[in-house]
């Protein structure tokens, strides 16, 4: 069984239609890119998966570890495993990165039957996760996401991920904006994320992430479908020829 | 807006004086307290003559003057209160355990407008300090109060001022002499006993910092039982030059309390004054916080955080005088408003003539959770100097969809994510809090005030107090 298996899977924003019918089956181990150009609905697929309510689910069925995923509320999801790493990290006055991570770990754990974790034996846990990022511990006391460069962010959703070890990964667009110094040591997180029992989404626009995170699959998403799937070798196809070949000039 | 401070209020003369009859209530009360105090010192007493002629010649304001627009205050000016006079109210020391403030270097408890001995803790202070009941002070050593008590004070245009002046029977008294260092809070804790009529207390404090001096004071608002009681409270702060004092006001009275409580602060040159309010309780709230900065080179930090719902009725009348030049101020108002609450920011920045470079910023953030709630937020500068720096900026809004989103996709539940991301807008403002006690008191207070915000496990009071031991 699949981990995440997405059927005929057609969504709107305001009223627009932007996915159109996406099929992807994701088994655990495996790391999956999802590329495409601006407006192909990469995101939109992102959100819709973290159950974001304001987007509208039309048609399909989306199943996690079985479950119907569709049916979950946001945070059903993260607890039953699903991840999503912003694009657009929110920033979150007043509320501590430490705090706001003990919480949420907290959350999930709780869901699974597991004992809540104190300061005390959290903290330490924290802290090894934000070495694996170069986050600084000064960090673990500032508002979450406030006043953080773009990169900061950036890792610090690496963080949250690595924190709550979910069993499917989507990172939206997380190799945006990095310089390459930013985007390696974000590339180092995920990789030591990578694991048999789990599965990474890469949603990206660009090829160069994965110079850095070598996946097993592509898939090509153009206009809400996903037009082509293969190999490794066809990020680099795309790195050649572009978008183009695929985009049909009506919609382009 | 433009100031049409001057033409309301001569309509509301007119009208106040007309209802001379609901003043009459009050001759009765200056007549006795006149008697009661015949063995005050003559400045007091006239102190006390000139402000009762003044409030009978202004009357109590109406919505029709322009610092009171938003709030109507007939529920004081309306009811017959009585002052009260059970000098030795009944309160066990142990129905004070709710309120007390953790790690306190004092506590004077006052009952119903009068200093308790027996119910306070207050060790014999190092030599020179004086912290104790303002009437005991003012019978024994009245030449040290003298200069300070009602000096500074404008009661012209405020009725409250002026009848508090008239009015006052006991507060508190601190005296800090120069280079005097308080570190640990000194707790005022402000008891009102509903009796079966309404009855009223004008509380005065008077707070004296010398030069170089430092301490923190928290005045702490609370009811035992319930029923109408209006506490009518001035405190006057002189924040000698380069003393550094934070001031605490916290509201959370039962339900029915009316309470009008001016902070009056002049500073002296380098001067760092905070003011910080929390507004949690009671029906009816006016908060007044009036700094003076009136030597050069003065700071004031003047934080808030109100939280209402149901009726309640919450006015923040800030008025931030710069007098002397190179002066900052910043003003920090958060409200999160429930049902049919009512929260107001009146912020008016008065820059005179001499105050050059000064510096003030004026910041109020609403959340209104309901859409019966309702906020009135007014900035009012006057700039009367050429060369300043003077912001302001208001907000409305809900709770952030997105961010909710956000914590909601970190497998935090909607309504524990609601109720962290109102702790964490409430935060804003007790993070500016540099006393740690008194900060993680109303941390936790300001958790079990919030809407649907005490019982959520992401959120309970505990785990907030270790977080803030080991990782804040």
């Amino acid at each position: 069984m699949s981990i995440l298996e997405i059927k005929n899977l057609r969504a709107n924003v305001n009223g627009h239609e932007i996915l159109k019918g996406i099929n992807l089956k994701v088994n655990a181990g495996e790391v999956h890119s999802i590329m495409g150009p601006n407006g192909s609905g990469k995101s939109t697929l992102a959100q819709v998966l973290a159950r974001r309510e304001s987007y509208e689910v039309t048609d399909g069925q989306v199943t996690l570890n079985g479950k119907d995923l569709l049916a979950m509320k946001p945070e059903e999801a993260a607890c039953e495993g699903l991840f999503m790493a912003f694009q657009y990290p929110v920033e979150v006055p007043g509320i501590s990165n430490a705090y706001f991570l003990r919480a949420a770990l907290n959350a999930v754990r709780k869901y699974g039957g597991l004992e809540e974790l104190d300061a005390m034996d959290f903290l330490p846990f924290l802290k090894e996760k934000m070495r694996l990022l170069d986050m600084d511990e000064r960090f673990l006391n500032r508002p979450v996401n406030e006043g953080f460069s773009g990169g900061e962010k950036k890792r610090n959703e690496i963080v949250q991920m690595a924190v709550l070890e979910p069993k499917v990964a989507i990172l939206d667009e997380t190799d945006s904006g990095l310089d390459i110094d930013a985007l390696k040591i974000v590339a180092r997180g995920v990789n030591t994320m990578r694991s048999p029992d789990r599965a990474i989404v890469l949603v990206t626009h660009y090829q160069r992430l994965l110079d850095y995170i070598v996946p097993d699959y592509v898939h090509v998403l153009v206009d809400g479908r996903i037009v082509k799937s293969g190999g490794p070798e066809l990020a680099l196809q795309l790195e050649e020829k572009g978008y183009g070949s695929w985009v049909e000039p009506a919609i382009a | 807006m433009t100031d049409v401070n001057g033409v309301s209020n001569l309509i509301s003369n007119a009208q106040t004086i007309t209802s001379a009859e609901r003043l009459g209530n009050y001759l009765g009360l200056f007549a006795e307290l006149e008697q009661r105090s015949a063995q005050q010192s003559a400045w007091v007493r006239s102190l006390r003559e000139n402000a009762f002629a003044r409030f009978c010649e202004i009357g109590f304001p109406t919505t029709k003057d322009e610092d009171w627009r938003f709030t109507n205050i007939s529920a004081i000016s309306k009811t017959p209160f009585q002052l009260t006079r059970d000098a030795n109210a009944p309160v066990q020391r142990e129905s004070l355990q709710p309120f007390l403030v953790p790690g306190a270097a004092c506590r004077l408890v006052f009952v119903n407008g009068r200093f308790a001995s027996a119910l306070s803790d207050l060790p014999s202070p190092p030599a020179g300090i004086k912290i104790g009941s303002l009437s005991e002070a003012l019978a024994r050593d009245s030449s040290t109060i003298e200069p300070h008590l009602g000096r500074h004070l404008k009661i012209n245009r405020d009725a409250f001022t002026a009848l508090n002046t008239a009015l006052f029977e006991d507060g508190a008294f601190v005296y800090l002499p120069r280079r005097t260092v308080i570190k640990e809070p000194i707790s005022l804790l402000f008891i009102s006993l509903p009796g079966n009529e309404p009855s009223m207390a004008h509380l005065r404090n008077l707070i004296v910092a010398g030069e170089d001096s430092q301490a923190s004071i928290v005045e702490d608002y609370v009811s035992l039982g319930s029923g109408v009681f209006f506490s009518n409270v001035v405190t006057e702060l002189i924040a000698g030059d380069n003393s550094v004092v934070s001031h605490y006001l916290i509201e959370r009275e039962e339900a029915q309390a009316l309470n009008v409580s001016t902070l009056f602060t002049q500073q002296g040159r380098t001067s760092n004054v905070a003011s910080h309010s929390v507004l949690l309780g009671g029906a009816l709230v006016r908060n007044n916080v009036h700094p003076v900065l009136a030597g050069e080179g003065a700071e004031c930090l003047i934080n808030g955080l109100f939280i209402g719902k149901d009726h309640q009725h919450l006015d923040n009348y800030m008025l931030v005088e710069h007098a002397a030049p190179r002066c900052s101020s910043r003003q920090f108002y958060n409200g999160i408003l429930d049902e049919h609450a009512h929260g107001v920011f009146h912020g008016r920045i008065i820059v005179h003539k001499d105050a050059q470079k000064t510096d003030a910023k004026q910041t109020n953030r609403n959340l209104l959770l309901s859409d019966d709630a309702q906020i009135d937020t007014k900035p009012q500068l006057e700039i009367y100097a050429d060369d300043v720096k003077c912001t302001h900026g208001a907000t409305i809004g809900q709770v952030e969809e997105e961010a909710l989103f956000y914590l909601r996709s970190r497998g935090i539940d909607e309504l524990a994510a609601r109720a962290l991301l109102l702790f964490a807008f409430a935060s804003q403002c007790l993070d500016r809090m540099t006393c740690a006690p008194v900060r993680e008191y109303l941390q936790n207070q300001v958790q079990q005030w919030l809407p649907e915000g005490s019982s959520s496990s992401a959120l309970s009071a505990k785990e907030t107090e270790r977080q803030w031991e080991e990782v804040g």
